[in-house]
Formats: C-alpha cells, sequence, structure tokens
C-alpha cells in the first residue's frame, strides 16, 4: 500500500485550559479527499493549522507528504496549498496581481508563475475580472480566487478550510466540479466542511470530529451502514393521532418507534422496505389515522452526523 | 501527479529572503497607492498641530533667541513621520484578522519578509508624508537656516528613526491583533513622548521631576539633534544618541515582532 500523504498520529493542541484536539488519529492516501465534518468549535480549522505547519501540535505527531510538520516545516510549505475560511487576498490588488505575488513567494521561477497565474484565472472562471481590484469582485469570485491562489504552485496536497461555506449552489458546484478535477490529477485533499452534502458528494474518505475527538472514521457508505438500515416514517395530519400512529408502527416494524412531536413525526427501523410501507399504509386507512406524508427513508449523511455529534439522538440510535 | 517537478530552491537564502521582501514591499506600496485618500487623512492631524502649535500656541510661547515656528516645526516633521507609522500597526492587526497572515506564514517564504516588506513601504508613506509636511512648514514661515547637507541630513534622522519606530508598531499591532486596538494602544507610547519632550516647549518650563526624562528619553534627543541640523548649532551629540536609540529600538522590536508574527495565527 502506498505511504499515505496525511498521517496524523496522537496530535493534540490546548489553548490554555480549553482542549481543542484530544488525540486525534487520521490518514488520508494520495489522490484522494479525505473530509473533516464536524460542528463548529469541534477542532477541524485547528487540524488544518496543524498540518500546514501554523501551529504546533503539543502532543503527537503529524506528516505531510512524507514530512514532519514541525520538524521539515520549511520544507513542507514548498508542498502544500492552503485555502482558509475567509478568502485571504488582497482587496486592493487585482486577482492577477495576488496569483503572482502568491507564485512569488513559492520561489517560482517568474515566467512560470505568470504562465500559472494566467492559466489558473482561466480555469476558474476570472480571465476577465483578472486585471480588476479584488475589492469589485463578488463573494464566490473571491473565493474562487483564493482557492486559484492556494494551486499556483501545483501543490502535492491541498487544503480547504470550509471552501463553500457561504456560497451560492452553482459556484459551489463549480468549485466541486474543480477539486474534482484536481483530485482526478493525482493531488490529495483535505477539506473541512459543515455540509454532510459536500463530503458525501467528494470524499472518499470521511472523518467526524467532535469535541476534538474522532468519532467516526470511514466511507460515506460506511458510516450509513454503521447507523442501520432504513426507515418507515408517518408524518401524521393531527397531534392527537401521534400516539395511534406510534401503536400501528410499534404493531408492523421490529424495534420501538420514536416520535417526534414538533414535526408530528413517528418512525420506526425496518429492513422490510416496501412490504411493510403498504401494509402500514392499510392500518393507517384502517384506524382512520390522516397522514401528510408516509415513506421509507434511507439514512442521510445528515443522519449520521446528528446520530454522531448530538448526545440524545445517539441513544436513541442505540436503542 | 501534479506536484510540481519544476526546480525550486529548498533552503532559504538571502537572495530569497531579500525578492520575497521585495515581493511583500511591492504589494504595501500598492495598497498604499490605491488609497491616496487615506494619505490624504493621515496627514490631517500633523497638519492640524501644525496649524495648532503655529497659530493659537505660538504666540503664547515666548522663546529667547529665537522664532518659535523654527522650534516647533522640525518636531511636527518627526510627528508626522511618527503618527504615521501607525498605519503599519494598524496594518497588521488587519491582515492577521481577514486570514492573509495564515496564506503568508503557509507558504515557503521568508519569516521576516511579511514584516520588513510592510516596513520598508511604509517607509516611503513617511518619505511623501514628510515632503507634504516641509511644504506645509515653508507655508506658515518655517525657514531652513542650515547648509543643505546639514537638512537633508536632519531629515534623513527622521526618516531613520521613524523606520526603527515603525518596528515598534509591527510588534504593537501583532500583539493586538485588532485594527481599533492597535490605535488606541500605538498612540499611547507616542503621547508620552510627545507631550514629555523638548518638541513643544522647553523642558526647562516643566516640573524638576519630569525634566530628566523629558531631556533624554528618545524623541526628545532626536528632535533636539533634528533642530540642530535644521537649524544650526552643535549637533554631533544630539545626532548619536539619537542614532544609538534608534539602533536599541529597531534591535528590542525587530525581535519581538518577529517572534510575535512566527506564532501569530488569524
Amino acid at each position: 500500500m502506498a505511504e499515505p500523504m496525511i498521517e496524523v498520529t496522537g496530535v493534540a493542541k490546548w489553548f490554555g485550559a480549553t482542549e481543542a484536539l484530544g488525540g486525534v488519529d487520521l490518514a488520508a492516501e494520495e489522490g484522494r479527499v479525505l473530509a473533516l465534518l464536524g460542528p463548529n468549535g469541534a477542532g477541524k480549522t485547528t487540524l488544518v493549522r496543524i498540518l500546514t505547519t501554523l501551529l504546533r501540535p503539543d502532543a503527537g505527531s503529524a506528516r505531510v507528504a512524507g514530512l514532519d510538520v514541525v520538524g521539515d516545516a520549511a520544507l513542507l510549505r514548498s508542498s502544500i496549498g492552503l485555502a482558509g475560511q475567509f478568502a485571504a487576498v488582497d482587496e486592493l490588488l487585482t486577482g492577477r496581481e495576488n496569483l503572482e505575488l502568491v507564485g512569488s513567494w513559492y520561489h517560482l521561477p517568474r515566467a512560470e508563475y505568470r504562465r500559472r497565474a494566467h492559466d489558473l484565472l482561466e480555469r476558474f472562471a476570472l480571465v476577465g475580472a483578472g486585471d480588476r481590484l479584488v475589492k469589485t469582485y463578488s463573494g464566490g469570485m473571491r473565493r474562487r480566487l483564493d482557492v486559484a491562489a492556494s494551486l499556483i504552485a501545483e501543490p502535492a496536497v491541498l487544503f480547504l478550510d470550509e471552501p463553500t461555506t457561504g456560497l451560492d449552489p452553482r459556484t459551489r458546484n463549480d468549485l466541486w466540479a474543480f477539486i474534482e478535477e484536481l483530485v482526478a490529477d493525482g493531488t490529495t485533499v483535505l477539506l473541512t466542511t459543515q455540509y454532510m452534502e459536500e463530503a458525501d458528494h467528494l470524499a472518499h474518505r470521511i472523518v467526524v470530529l467532535d469535541a476534538g475527538q474522532v468519532i467516526a472514521d470511514g466511507t460515506s457508505q460506511e458510516l450509513k451502514d454503521h447507523l442501520g438500515g432504513d426507515t418507515l416514517e408517518a408524518r401524521v395530519r393531527v397531534v392527537g393521532d401521534l400516539e395511534r400512529a406510534a401503536a400501528v408502527l410499534a404493531e408492523l416494524g421490529s424495534a420501538r418507534p420514536r416520535i417526534d412531536a414538533d414535526q408530528r413525526r413517528v418512525s420506526v427501523p425496518t429492513n422490510e422496505g416496501t412490504r411493510l410501507l403498504v401494509a402500514a399504509g392499510r392500518r393507517f386507512e384502517e384506524e382512520r389515522i390522516g397522514l401528510d406524508d408516509l415513506g421509507i427513508r434511507r439514512p442521510s449523511l445528515d443522519d449520521v452526523f446528528l446520530a454522531l455529534t448530538d448526545p440524545d439522538r445517539a441513544e436513541a440510535g442505540r436503542a | 501527479m501534479t506536484a510540481s517537478t519544476s526546480a525550486r530552491p529548498r533552503t532559504m537564502t538571502p537572495r530569497l529572503a531579500v525578492s520575497d521582501t521585495r515581493g511583500v514591499a511591492k504589494r504595501n506600496l500598492l495598497r498604499i497607492l490605491r488609497t491616496p485618500r487615506l494619505l490624504v487623512i493621515s496627514l490631517v492631524q500633523p497638519t492640524l498641530l501644525l496649524v495648532l502649535f503655529r497659530y493659537v500656541l505660538g504666540g503664547a510661547i515666548r522663546l529667547p533667541g529665537g522664532h518659535y515656528v523654527d522650534y516647533v516645526v522640525p518636531a511636527v516633521f518627526l510627528e508626522a513621520v511618527l503618527i504615521g507609522g501607525m498605519t503599519t500597526a494598524m496594518g497588521l492587526a488587519q491582515d492577521l484578522q481577514s486570514g492573509i497572515v495564515d496564506r503568508f506564514r503557509s507558504l515557503p517564504m521568508a519569516r521576516s519578509a511579511v514584516l520588513a516588506g510592510r516596513t520598508f513601504a511604509d517607509l516611503l508613506r513617511s518619505v511623501l508624508a514628510l515632503a507634504a509636511m516641509v511644504l506645509l512648514g515653508l507655508a506658515v514661515g518655517f525657514r531652513f537656516h542650515n547648509s543643505v547637507t546639514a537638512c537633508g541630513a536632519g531629515l534623513g534622522l527622521i526618516l531613520v528613526f521613524g523606520y526603527a519606530f515603525s518596528w515598534m508598531y509591527a510588534a504593537v499591532g501583532l500583539a493586538t491583533r485588532d485594527p481599533e486596538t492597535a490605535q488606541v494602544a500605538g498612540i499611547l507610547p507616542f503621547f508620552v513622548l510627545m507631550f514629555a519632550s523638548n518638541a513643544i516647549v522647553p523642558v526647562s518650563t516643566m516640573p524638576a521631576w519630569l525634566q530628566p526624562f523629558a531631556r533624554n528619553q528618545p524623541l526628545s534627543v532626536t528632535v533636539a539633534a533634528v533642530r540642530a541640523l535644521l537649524e544650526g548649532g552643535p549637533a554631533a551629540h544630539w545626532v548619536w544618541q539619537s542614532l544609538a536609540w534608534a539602533a536599541v529600538i529597531f534591535a528590542a522590536f525587530f525581535g519581538l515582532a518577529l517572534r510575535l508574527y512566527r506564532t501569530s495565527t488569524s
């Protein structure tokens, strides 16, 4: 097996008395996307900062592209690109000036960074705006320029810290397509996100981080399987019917139904699929329970995420 | 495999450090030139002080054997340059806030380049500010009374001292991490040094307990040196003291600012 491009072993970080990371282990293979998924404050950005040499870990070790993030920090910086949560581009420079300066700071030869800057402006649909000051750019254009800047030296490993937060759906899809192209070309990408959809779409492997701990690690399919199979879900028209609806599902299902009074929803795990759906439909009609919705739901990564990061749900999930 | 195969230098050399610094200086110069309004606004405060001392207070201050305008204007020159240095503090704090410092620190550029490039760019701002203040000074009746060489040396000393001082502002910006706080924190040492000094009134008019400080602190020494160079009188003693102070300020805050930069993150 190839040596992992990112290898994190027991990394811990404290800010004063607050534990930001409590012994994190993870690995990313070359030419793959690793998504770090977690709520705000989970430690995602702290880990990215450690891997990009901005912070030193208090314990543990991490290697990126075969280089130690502390001992070989100076060397490592030539092999990585970072696009942070804020578009770290200069408003008073043009898009092209931003890219060319970053290229010169990677110590690329002038002819090379000029050519790369132009190619990247083209690739990120910024050619027309390339010679305009960045302060005239929209939020999406700034973010694209920021990602372009992180790519100017063709880094072996790219770190994207919440790259699509605040982007409109079209720009977000464009960015996803760019990331897929990069990965197809062999770049290793670590991205942090709060959006399950993003991790589901892009990542070969997902690490769920909560309160500085890895609470799950696997492919999106593995994480979904872990949570269990499908659920049968019914939404009643009036709240008063909830208990009776739960009784119906209790007869049919293999486990105790869950009731969500706010959503007027009852659900029960099932692996019988459509057969159960039809049976449930008949029973609801016999009992004259009015429904707004009835269906089989496959678990989304959202369910996984909520189940893993919310203590109440986690209890319910195990029950 | 995309990892670039082009030959790239792997270790930091002085030549690369110079080129990194030049890139940062270029970035900051472009920023200065593209916000001419900021440049003009930064001249408002020294201009007001000039008018205040020349026309409002100047009439009440009698100097034995000399015109007050020739006494106070050299001090206002220095002050304009030092106030301009505040932009170093605010600019760095802003870069920290905006996440640009994170990008800089993730790049293989020389660790000193971000600070050195900025202070060099701000030095050019000082030159422009000083030129504007000289013209204003001449307009309100200030005159050079020494040789061209001596006057040039006097203005040069202002820039040297101002450059050393800009490293203090760099440290303030990195320590406060917020433009507003940086401004408040930066103006404090400036006011103390400005008012408890020979800049506005002779030290002999101050209470005895304040006189030793007001006579020997770095800004007073520099004002004395600049006055002597622009207006005549024995200068060497003050010039050496001023240069020594500049060297001490530079050395202390260069080290401190660099250490703060290495560990700073947005």
